[in-house]
């Protein structure tokens, strides 16, 4: 079987490139093209480090199809209250892990302000994506991303995805 | 002004005016502690089932008293103070673990699993020198000891020795409403801390308050999960602390025009689901009821939403901030797919809850909005001024009921 090369020299740059985009497609408020980050059939869930190492499966957020990503960008928008906010994501590094069904798996972590309307800045999340990407269409694609906070703690609400 | 030029008076005996001091004044706080928390209640520390041997422990608060639960060696779940008996440092400083004994790092007092001081470092002094005086008797020391309970797999804790049993002490049919849901061995599936910018009583109230659920909470009424013109009603207990709501779909709600007449934001006819694999749900209890919202006073809940279950326990941490922390669970027997359905369902609550969210900001709300408010009341006025239970959640009769009982354990 074919498999991708997990050298990190050639995933490094194009893993790089996606989070970049991912994160700027959040920050700028552009929710609605975050489901196109992810595969067809896809897992997106946030927890925390302590949840992740007992096995816990529970998280804060939890989608197993790329509908209930759109789900939860129309609940934003359409149904939820929630003061006005915004994040600025700062994304390290990605740490090529190895292959992972036609694909690869990476950990890169991450770093996320909230700025809420008032002005008032919080370092409101730290922590590691665990993905998995695939190539669909010719372009790199989130098949799982396991967003792995640090704390458990989270201040009053999460609202936005990380 | 500050809180304490205030008058903190109570606008007479009703139970349908609250006055803003009462969230905001840092003696009243203080007292709320010594009376409520160390007082007469039961307070849900963890679940039994996080304490599955003997050894077992977790490490929680009882108000904001730091407490030590754990299952010992004759298989009783102890709870004592989380301080130690000589400087008073923390005993333990992990979550949860298991232990043979605790020890404090500071001078190294060792205390069984019971509680009791047993060994003292250096207690007899070094090379016949210093030492505790000989007439030190270790068992006249120690820290606080607190009582515990179990109840289908919860477990409560109360530093007061005279609080009544925790059955006389919840009643007949809040106790009933426990047993429906916990019926079966646990499994915890998550736990998750959401700390809120406002005193602790805002939020016992909001989650008391069914009126609100289906007009803040548009994810409810649109996908009627609960709505007020649904079936259903609030259980209240004899002594107004303890609740539970409940909501039963009727056929006939669901071309009630209630909402949409009175122009209410929360229906929102176009809203649908792209994947409505998260509104699959099944009447796992077999009576209908897809949704009850349980506390036990003074800072416990036990929900069920569809097949959503959790508990969530209120620790105060001063006059204008709480934590809530939720422990997600399903049972041990659940199928695959029963636990994929949790785990879709768990999306409604908790701090990024398409429900629960809005409840995490909207105790701040009012924080703010009456920050300057200490002498002027809230309104509670809903289906009167009484605190009985009811077959409508159009009411805040359980708010009442949680008034009631806070004056009296507070004697205000």
């Amino acid at each position: 079987m074919p498999s991708a090369d997990p050298s990190p020299a050639t995933w490094e740059p194009r893993v790089a490139r996606l989070n970049a985009e991912y994160a700027r497609a959040i920050d700028d408020d552009r929710l609605e093209e975050w489901p196109a980050f992810f595969s067809e059939s896809c897992v997106y869930t946030i927890t925390s480090a302590d949840n992740h190492r007992e096995g816990m499966p529970a998280g804060l957020m939890y989608a197993d199809s790329k509908g209930m990503l759109h789900d939860r960008v129309a609940a934003l928008r359409e149904a939820n209250i929630y003061e006005r906010q915004t994040y600025r994501h700062l994304i390290g590094l990605p740490a090529i892990l190895g292959e992972a069904g036609g694909g690869v798996r990476v950990e890169t972590p991450f770093l996320v302000v909230r700025i809420m309307r008032d002005g008032r800045m919080d370092l409101f999340a730290t922590g590691r994506y665990l993905d998995a990407l695939v190539e669909e269409a010719g372009a790199l694609r989130f098949r799982e991303r396991i967003v792995v906070c640090d704390s458990s703690r989270v201040d009053t609400l999460l609202a936005i995805p990380l | 002004m500050s809180a304490s030029d205030t008058a903190r008076t109570w606008p007479g005996a009703t139970l349908t005016r609250i006055p803003f001091w009462v969230y905001q004044d840092e003696a009243n706080y203080r007292t709320e502690l010594r009376r409520i928390f160390e007082g007469p209640t039961w307070n849900f520390v963890c679940l039994e089932a996080d304490l599955k041997q003997p050894g077992d422990f977790r490490t929680t608060f009882v108000g904001e008293m730091p407490v030590i639960v754990v299952r010992a060696e004759d298989g009783a779940i102890r709870a004592f103070e989380n301080r130690c008996a000589h400087r008073g440092a923390l005993i333990s400083l992990d979550d949860q673990g298991t232990a043979k004994h605790f020890q404090c790092v500071y001078h190294a007092w060792t205390y069984d699993l019971q509680g009791n001081l047993t060994g003292i470092a250096f207690e007899k002094g070094s090379n016949g020198r210093g030492g505790m005086p000989p007439s030190f008797a270790k068992s006249a020391h120690g820290p606080r000891k607190l009582k515990t309970a179990t109840l289908h797999g919860l477990v409560f804790a109360s530093l007061c020795h005279d609080a009544p049993p925790m059955e006389a002490y919840l009643g007949e049919e809040i106790l009933g409403r426990v047993a429906r849901v916990l019926g079966k061995p646990i499994q915890v599936l998550g736990r998750f801390v959401q700390a809120l910018p406002n005193n602790w009583k805002l939020y016992v109230e909001n989650v008391k308050d069914t009126y609100h659920a289906s007009l803040l909470h548009a994810f409810f009424g649109t996908f009627r999960i609960t709505r007020l013109t649904q079936g259903g009603g609030i259980l209240v207990s004899a002594d107004g602390g303890h609740h539970a709501s409940y909501t039963i779909d009727r056929a006939e709600d669901r071309s009630s025009t209630a909402y949409r007449e009175q122009g209410i934001r929360s229906e929102r006819q176009d809203y649908r689901l792209a994947d409505p694999s998260l509104l699959d749900s099944v009447d796992e209890f077999g009576d209908g009821i897809q949704l009850q919202i349980l506390t036990v006073f003074p800072g416990f809940v036990l929900q069920q939403i569809q097949n959503c279950l959790a508990v969530r326990q209120v620790v105060p941490k001063g006059p204008d901030a709480m934590e809530l922390c939720w422990t997600y669970f399903g049972f041990a027997d659940d199928t695959p797919e029963m636990r994929t359905r949790r785990l879709r369902q768990l999306n409604l609550v908790g701090p990024a809850g398409y429900v629960s969210m809005e409840d995490g900001c909207v105790g701040g709300f009012v924080r703010r909005g009456a920050a300057a408010a200490a002498d002027e009341v809230s309104v509670v006025n809903m289906g009167g001024d009484g605190t009985e239970s009811v077959e409508t959640r159009a009411t805040e009769a359980s708010v009442r009921g949680f008034w009631k009982a806070y004056r009296r354990y507070m004697d205000h």
